[in-house]
């Protein structure tokens, strides 16, 4: 059994405001993330795969089949929006990087049968950098 | 705890399985199957677990580390098409797959002494990919 895992990028933009708090409560609780106007970063996705090497391939994962279901699912699906306006799964939850998180980990999960439709490789982590200092991981068995 | 030491080297290699026809290891690697090769600058984080010895505070001396690590793994393959020169890729696909699984096997031998025991190998092919593997048995 061997992990791998690859890495992507995408810029995207979102404002960090809960719909259930007061103007107030959003700026005290989110800082400068919640300015009106939203802000950007350059996510770093990293996208862990276990599987079993093949021993005529040599591979335990296609990573042409893995770029296509990230870049379908989430890079195409990301990449220069505005998260909280654009992506229907921000309308009412805030975009933090947890929540962004959770989302590419489900938005995979769904897609994954169909790209891999054999026992291996499963889809392991996903670690998603909002900055370099700010990082989240979502390992296989969340509840979301 | 983990003590992880980072090693680097570069090889050219071509993704192909000799049993297989070329326009087949053409439609299983891409350009990767080109058969005159290419080339990775390869960095390998080899990651040990164990508690520091009370006497030394170490839990392996990081010198004996490096020795073993360039001698099953920087001398064997830096500066070398791995195809060619460094067997067993003459036989199997050195794909980082592959790749990982021979160095851990490899190192594993001399890596097996307690207090200090293997824990993981990574091996990045390129800053976007990168494989872990952590044994036969995980």
């Amino acid at each position: 059994m061997i992990r791998v895992t690859r890495r992507y990028e995408f810029s995207a933009s979102h404002r960090l405001h809960a719909p259930g708090l007061t103007d107030e409560e959003n700026h005290r609780l989110y800082g400068k993330c919640n300015n009106p106007f939203g802000h950007g970063h350059n996510y770093v996705l990293e996208v862990s795969v276990r599987g079993v090497v093949d021993p005529q391939s040599g591979r335990a994962v296609d990573p042409a089949a893995l770029d296509q279901l990230v870049h379908d699912k989430v890079v195409r699906a990301f990449n220069h929006k505005n998260l909280n306006e654009q992506i229907e799964a921000f309308e009412h939850v805030v975009p933090t990087s947890e929540n962004l998180g959770l989302l590419i980990h489900k938005r995979l999960e769904q897609g994954w049968t169909g790209m891999f439709p054999g026992p291996w490789p499963r889809l392991e982590k996903v670690r998603i950098a909002e900055t370099p200092r700010n990082i989240f991981e979502v390992n296989g068995n969340h509840e979301s | 705890m983990f003590i992880t030491r980072k090693i680097e080297f570069s090889a050219s290699h071509v993704c192909a399985n000799p049993a297989l026809p070329e326009e087949e290891n053409r439609r299983l690697f891409g350009d990767a199957a080109n058969p005159y090769g290419h080339g990775h600058n390869y960095v390998v984080e080899v990651t040990l677990e164990g508690d520091p010895d009370p006497v030394n505070g170490m839990v392996l001396d990081l010198k004996e580390l490096k020795t073993i690590l360039n001698r099953e793994v920087v001398d064997r393959f830096d500066h070398r098409f791995l195809n060619k020169e460094v067997p067993p890729f003459d036989r199997i696909v050195p794909t980082v797959e592959n790749i990982a699984i021979e160095i851990w096997n490899r190192i594993l031998p001399s890596l097996s002494r307690p207090p200090a025991k293997l824990h993981s190998v990574r091996v990045y092919e390129t800053p976007d990919l990168y494989v872990d593997y952590f044994g036969e048995a995980a």
